[in-house]
């Protein structure tokens, strides 16, 4: 026990006197995630913002062929624009979101009482039009239901005949579910904090020990390789924690942040989001200090360690990805599942609803036991001969 | 004391160690002599538990690496061929680290530090990072290390490696102090002025295998050759990998 005390300790003492791996593992890693969040959602909501309430400035084409029509967007607050030569290519450049175009027959339909046509020219494939051009199809729709009941009050009709079925929708999201689908990737963010915090670590104390040819004396103390191991494992853990504590509580502060009352959402990232969180995510410490430890004793040099766990740091994103492109109803049996777990616990912390004592304990059960397993691969790989020989 | 019966290691079809047995006694310097790649690390390491021999026995003070490699770990002061110090830890924070490691008391710790520390003339450098260290103070640093726990059997590979002359000389007169103190020293070298100037035997390996294991005078005696070098060069049967 003491001796795995002693290589604990003797571990944080030197990696804590390296500042690429404190400045990686303490600060870029836990802090970056946080960080981008307010800045990105603070930018991309002020400019909706901005769309949705200022006057909307549209570019119209054959506005005198319908000067009601025009008069009638510029009370629901419309700035018509003068024309311009090619519309098509002017959407299709991002010149300008939306081009609203009147036929010359416009006049001549309205009188005659056919359907007279308007069109709208946009690019689907732009993002961030849609406010824009959805803003002007509701003005749209607006004058059009407006006239269509004045024609019938004309010729003596309820308009309501026109109505025959009304939909109204009734919206079952909560402010605070809401957010919790702008928090979609968070729970990646968590996963990554992990997984950087204690990689630098991972590679150094084994890969790296290994290049520096110090293994071999190591190894020549008195002391069993499966304590060495779970010493250095356990300082992985340390710094994989702590980068995971400075991550989760960043968000809750970044909560603060977010201009949520503007979004109709709420935010609760308060003790109890970050005490559940944590405690979902502790399997994942101990899996990632195996695991990366397992790869990073294959590896002969520090820098084909680093290749390797650059590379994989992909996987934890799978269940995020997979979640995104297929939504799939949560089932208790996807809390056993590594990463997937952690993946819907905190998705679910996030949407303000309340993950339950039993899949946080299938989590934690289910997790260690996964990390048990390959800690048995990596002490086996710990034991063999070619380790501690670099040359 | 250590005692090597018939040692073999393989490596796929290299044969390292083809079969080398001899004793390392207490109060005596046991120089493992031979060309570069005739097997002394190999054999080194499997003295010091690192590695297992395919087959063959070593016996230290009695016990067996294969059977108990913990306790052998114990009563054995190792220098390996890979220095390996931690860079970023001071030469006090290396020779703490192994002390811990071994499970000694500080207070018996810091004075066999002390001691050490005025035997490898090495106080100078005692409070700084070892990143940076020259060669001399590496080996300096490693051996207070590997003997901070104050072990009867003390294995050196190849101790005078790229040390400069000075240097040479304070290692040839801590290893003669060592024996003195009555432990078994082994040591390793390719280097047959060294093996001549300290051991009190000398093993001469290679190919993997003992080609002599005598006293320096034997040696000379059995060879017909009254310079060392003459006789070791017939010994080995050629001069490749040997330095004067």
């Amino acid at each position: 026990m003491s001796a795995i005390l002693t290589v604990w300790w003797k571990e944080i003492r030197e990696n804590l006197r390296d500042k690429r791996t404190v400045m990686s593992a303490l600060i870029y890693a836990p802090l970056f995630g946080p960080i981008m969040f307010v800045v990105l959602i603070n930018v991309q909501i002020n400019r909706e913002m901005a769309k949705a309430e200022g006057p909307l400035k549209v570019p119209v084409i054959g506005a005198q062929y319908a000067p009601n029509l025009i008069a009638a967007l510029k009370r629901q607050g419309l700035e018509p624009q003068p024309a311009i030569a090619e519309p098509e290519n002017a959407v299709r450049h991002r010149d300008t979101d939306v081009v609203l175009r009147i036929p010359a027959s416009y006049g001549n339909a309205w009188n005659t009482g056919e359907p007279a046509q308007v069109e709208l020219i946009y690019d689907a494939s732009q993002m961030g039009t849609d406010t824009a051009r959805e803003r002007l199809q509701n003005m749209l729709k607006r004058y059009v239901s407006e006239q269509g009941a004045l024609r019938l009050l004309a010729r003596g009709i309820s308009p309501a005949i026109a109505t025959p079925v009304v939909v109204s929708e009734r919206d079952q999201s909560t402010p605070q579910s809401r957010a919790g689908l702008l928090f979609g990737f968070l729970p990646y963010f968590f996963v990554i904090a992990i997984y950087i915090g204690g990689m630098y670590l991972a590679i150094d104390l084994t890969a790296g020990e290994r290049e520096r040819q110090s293994l071999e004396p190591l190894f020549a103390n008195p002391v069993a390789r499966s304590s060495i191991l779970l010493g250095k494992l356990a300082a992985i853990g340390v710094f994989s924690f702590i980068s995971l504590l400075l991550c989760v509580i960043g968000f809750s502060i970044a909560g603060h942040f977010m201009p949520s009352e503007k979004l109709g959402m709420s935010f609760d990232l308060g003790a109890a989001f970050v005490g559940q969180a944590l405690l979902l995510e502790l399997p994942l410490l101990a899996l990632f200090a195996v695991g990366q430890t397992l790869i990073a004793a294959f590896a002969k040099t520090y820098r084909e360690a680093q290749t390797y766990l650059g590379f994989l740091m992909i996987l934890p994103a799978v269940p995020s990805m997979l979640m995104s492109f297929m939504p799939v109803k949560p089932a208790p049996w996807m809390y056993a599942v590594p990463l997937l777990g952690q993946q819907l616990g905190v998705s679910q912390l996030l949407r303000g609803g309340s993950v339950g004592m039993s899949e946080i304990g299938i989590a934690l059960v289910c997790g260690f036991a996964v990390a048990f397993l390959i800690g048995l691969l990596t002490a086996q790989v710990y034991r063999s001969e070619r380790l501690a020989i670099s040359v | 004391m250590i005692e090597v019966r018939n040692l073999r290691k393989s490596f796929g079809e290299v044969k390292a160690v083809d079969g080398v047995s001899f004793t390392a006694r207490d109060g005596e310097i046991t120089g493992l002599l031979g060309p570069n790649g005739a097997g002394k690390t190999t054999t080194l390491r499997m003295l010091y538990t690192l590695m297992k021999p395919d087959a063959g026995q070593v016996l230290v003070d009695g016990i067996d690496t294969v059977v108990e490699p913990v306790a052998v770990r114990r009563t054995l002061g190792v220098l390996p061929d890979a220095r390996g110090l931690y860079k970023r830890l001071t030469a006090r924070e290396n020779i703490e680290y192994f002390a811990q490691l071994h499970g000694v008391e500080t207070a018996l710790m810091q004075q066999r530090r002390e001691k050490l520390v005025d035997a490898l003339e090495m106080r100078d450098i005692l409070d700084r990072r070892t990143e940076g260290f020259s060669q001399g103070q590496r080996v300096k640093t490693a051996i207070a290390r590997a003997l901070v726990h104050d072990p009867k059997n003390v294995i050196l590979d190849e101790p005078t490696n790229g040390l400069d002359v000075m240097s040479t000389r304070s290692m040839r007169a801590f290893l003669k102090a060592m024996k003195a103190e009555g432990r078994c020293v082994l040591f390793s070298s390719h280097i047959m002025q060294e093996v001549a100037a300290l051991c009190d035997r000398i093993v001469v390996i290679a190919h993997g295998r003992v080609v002599a294991d005598e006293t320096p005078d034997a040696l000379r005696a059995q060879t017909g050759e009254t310079n060392l070098e003459d006789a070791f060069v017939k010994i080995i049967g050629s001069e490749e990998g040997l330095a004067a």
